[in-house]
């Protein structure tokens, strides 16, 4: 009688931590799947913006571009800062077959028929920001067809960003 | 010459390596003791020889030898040399090189230590310890050689090879790139260090649960072994993590300390599954539970050191699509998936001999709690994990680029934080096999009824209205309060049966079970860091503006006014803007700050230092971001206030100091039994003697 007992509570506390086990698998994957789609960004060129149109309205975007260097206007009082981006292509290798990624910004920024962003940002212009950068630009895309930039990126491919090999943490 | 030895005992320590393994594998299989020493000597030769190599390194990178790459590409001749030293791991190779030298340095320490208990676990342990360093000898010399040098060609181009090619001739070169300049602070010195001797000695834990594996003494003499091994690994896992929140805090800049950036989730993670480690295997200790799941976990642990010192030091993640371009890459990947399917083919064929000893049976008993603490652990692993390999997994299933940040990370993280603060207040008080609900609550009330007031209460009163961190006040309060009750009740009955007073009573506590009462100020120290965290994170604010000399900006009572920029080069290498703020809080003066920019002109690269001033109750962080250089009259400023964020260091040092005491070694349990045993012996040989 005592045997029956003691396997009939050790089932029944068995079945009580796979619940438990579960119900927190659950929350895990549940709290992933929720926060992935809250928080992702997509990775876009300035082609795509333009193509996918209104799917990505109110969307978190990261967006790559080369900087065009006469349409940067900054106002260090307000600190508002606009720009000009031109569409570059978003695969690495297609920047290689291209000659690379100092040459695909020089011809993004010469080519008058490239699809064109302008992006405005409020804060302290970065050194970097310069004629044929590569900015890869976090924000959202507004109704007026202006990017609403939230964080910048600049990079220059000039030699001194070979050299710095991958030292940083 | 130097570069030639240097490299010459690498390979040797390498072949050393090799034959340690096989030694060490003969020996044990047809039970050939004079082998299983020689492959014990071997590990011990490989620490001297290594030693050798990084010496050489470091030599080189002192006097500047410019024409081996390595030291070309990491020092210049502005730097100092307390900087060219610590250059040895400020780039790939040179780090590869460090890690195989800290590695071959607990190697070695392991073989010294008394081994007639455990004899048969020896040549596993040494196998399994050569064959990780092995590993990384081998990428070093065949891929990431520190000696490679720079020779020019008989037609004028440079080539950079280990041996010279025929022809030509050693590159002559006055300077090198230097140092990349955020590397050049205090706490980047001593962080990758710490961090790799974390990483490093999980190795040793690993090692032994291996050789339990084969072996078949799958009882639980490897966790005892191991358990110092495991805390100190865990310890400089802990310090590297901290000291390098701390470096991002004083010098990135950016107002934080920790930015989910993949290289640092790859540090956290093999951290995440060492302290569901470390509290799982208490549940094995006391109650013969989880075999298989410590296996597993030290399995993983191990898996992801090698996945995190690939991650720190190949820079893959900082484009993801750079996988081809380390030749490493593949290399690692190869490694780890072979190392982790033979751990656990070697699980599965002991998986019967690791059955529990009994079953769990109350849903609110200590090891049920750890058990859903160890859930939990896993949860954030998974999250973190999962952050990390989004991008590459989106991109193969759907060819769209997305990436996660911070948010997606601090979203999915917070309630499993927020779970594990919880058990941290109930596990302590919830008793091995069975507790019930009644019991808990009959030993939590009090401490619940007090968190209540304080955590909840007291910050509505205050006007707080955040419901996280609300949430987590309240369970700062009521860990808090259970901890230190828990010490209190302790040194009560201490003061009641043996009439010492409080102090004497707290430490013979505390030195009788270190462990214990290490574990409980571990646990108030992540209770101040949590303090620090949430007020960082929910109650930052920050601000921007550029103001003329004289302006002035403020910050929730305080007033800073720009009083002047100087704009100066340094002797060595740097161009400094720095200005000078004064502070005022509510109308008195209280102090100067002065953020600046360092711009180092060797390699054009900018370095922002914050202005902060520090107290208990926030701090005040101000970025110079940018100014008119000719006339130098207005300047740009960010402005940042952190509350309560040095708790958070506070927090960690008091975690840090619980590490320590749970760590410090104590009297060697079975040879003070042996001691007891003779000592009782001999006074009844002595009586016997006396009535005789």
């Amino acid at each position: 009688m005592e045997q029956t007992e003691h396997t009939e509570t050790s089932s029944a506390g068995r079945m009580k931590f796979i619940i438990g086990g579960l119900l927190i698998v659950a929350a895990v994957v549940y709290l992933i799947i929720s926060s992935t789609q809250a928080s992702a960004q997509y990775f876009l060129t300035v082609d795509e913006v333009y193509s996918k149109g209104a799917d990505i309205q109110g969307r978190e975007l990261r967006i790559s571009g080369a900087v065009i260097g006469d349409s940067i206007q900054y106002d260090p009082q307000t600190l508002n800062l606009t720009f000009t981006i031109a569409n570059i292509p978003g695969d690495n290798k297609e920047i290689e077959a291209q000659g690379g990624l100092v040459a695909v910004l020089h011809a993004a920024v010469m080519d008058p028929n490239r699809q064109k962003l302008v992006v405005l940002y409020n804060g302290p212009k970065p050194d970097l920001l310069r004629n044929e950068a590569q900015a890869i630009i976090t924000g959202k895309m507004g109704a007026d067809g202006v990017f609403q930039a939230e964080e910048l990126l600049l990079k220059c491919p000039t030699k001194y960003e070979d050299a710095v090999p991958d030292q940083a943490e | 010459m130097v570069a030639d030895f240097s490299f010459g005992a690498l390979v040797i320590a390498f072949l050393i390596a090799v034959y340690g393994i096989v030694a060490a594998i003969y020996g044990a299989r047809n039970g050939k003791t004079e082998w299983v020493e020689s492959a014990r000597l071997a590990m011990l030769l490989t620490f001297p020889l290594i030693t050798i190599s990084a010496l050489g390194l470091m030599f080189l990178l002192v006097t500047g030898r410019y024409e081996v790459e390595y030291v070309a590409q990491v020092t210049s001749n502005s730097m100092p040399y307390y900087l060219r030293v610590t250059a040895l791991w400020g780039g790939q190779s040179g780090s590869l090189l460090f890690w195989a030298w800290l590695m071959s340095a607990f190697a070695s320490a392991v073989t010294l230590r008394k081994w007639d208990r455990d004899r048969e676990f020896l040549p596993w342990v040494i196998a399994v310890s050569l064959f990780t360093l092995a590993f990384f000898l081998f990428l070093i010399v065949i891929f990431e050689n520190p000696f490679s040098r720079i020779w020019r060609m008989p037609g004028g181009e440079f080539q950079v090879t280990m041996f010279q090619p025929a022809g030509a001739v050693l590159a002559s070169m006055r300077d090198g790139q230097g140092l990349n300049p955020l590397l050049r602070h205090p706490g980047m010195i001593i962080h990758p260090p710490m961090l790799y001797l974390g990483f490093v000695a999980f190795v040793v834990p690993y090692a032994f649960a291996i050789a339990a594996l084969i072996t078949g003494r799958t009882d639980d003499r490897w966790i005892r072994i191991t358990r110092r091994w495991t805390l100190v690994a865990w310890l400089f896992l802990s310090l590297g993590l901290l000291l390098g929140g701390r470096w991002a805090y004083d010098v990135l800049g950016w107002g934080g300390y920790w930015g989910w950036d993949p290289v640092e989730i790859s540090a956290f993670m093999p951290w995440l599954t060492g302290t569901a480690f470390l509290h799982s295997v208490m549940i094995q200790e006391k109650r013969g539970l989880f075999k298989h799941w410590n296996m597993a976990l030290i399995i993983l642990t191990y898996a992801l050191v090698i996945f995190g010192t690939f991650l720190t030091r190949s820079g893959v993640l900082s484009s993801v699509h750079a996988f081809a371009q380390s030749a490493i890459g593949p290399l690692f990947f190869g490694f780890i998936g072979l190392t982790f399917s033979i751990s656990m083919y070697l699980l599965l064929r002991r998986w019967d001999s690791l059955k529990s000893e009994g079953q769990m049976t109350s849903v609110l008993s200590r090891e049920a709690l750890f058990l859903l603490n160890n859930l939990l652990f896993m949860g954030i692993l998974i999250v973190c994990f999962w952050g990390v390999i989004f991008p590459l997994v989106s991109e193969l299933v759907s060819g769209q680029k997305v990436t996660v940040g911070p948010p997606f990370y601090e979203r999915a993280t917070a309630p499993l934080f927020a779970g594990l603060l919880f058990l941290m207040g109930i596990a302590p008080l919830s008793a091995w096999r069975l507790s019930t609900a009644r019991t808990l609550g009959r030993l939590m009330w009090k401490p619940f009824i007090f968190s209540l007031i304080v955590g909840l209460g007291l910050p509505l009163l205050m006007g707080i209205r955040n419901w996280a961190a609300l949430i987590g006040f309240f369970l700062i309060a009521f860990v808090s309060s259970v901890t230190l009750y828990e010490f209190w009740r302790g040194i009560l009955a201490r003061h009641r049966s043996q009439g010492e007073n409080y102090f004497i009573a707290l430490r013979n506590m505390t030195e009788r079970n270190r462990r214990r009462y290490g574990g409980y100020i571990i646990h108030l120290g992540v209770v101040l860091m949590a303090i620090g965290i949430i007020g960082i994170e929910l109650f930052q604010k920050e601000t921007q503006a550029t103001i003329p000399q004289g302006g002035t900006v403020t910050m929730s009572g305080y007033t800073l006014t720009y009083q002047s920029l100087a704009i100066f080069d340094t002797t060595d290498g740097r161009n400094v803007a720095r200005a000078v703020l004064s502070v005022e809080k509510d109308g008195k003066k209280i102090g100067e700050l002065y953020p600046r920019r360092d711009f180092f002109l060797e390699s054009q690269q900018p370095m922002t230092i914050p202005g902060v001033r520090s107290t208990w109750e926030d701090d005040l962080y101000v970025i110079l971001v940018d100014w008119l250089p000719v006339s130098s009259q207005g300047a740009s400023f960010k402005v940042y206030l952190n509350p309560l964020v040095n708790w958070l260091w506070l927090g960690g040092l008091v975690f840090i100091l619980g590490t320590l005491i749970a760590a410090w070694p104590d009297k060697d349990p079975e040879y003070e039994q042996a001691r007891l045993r003779r000592r009782v012996y001999q006074a009844d040989l002595k009586r016997r003697n006396a009535e005789a």
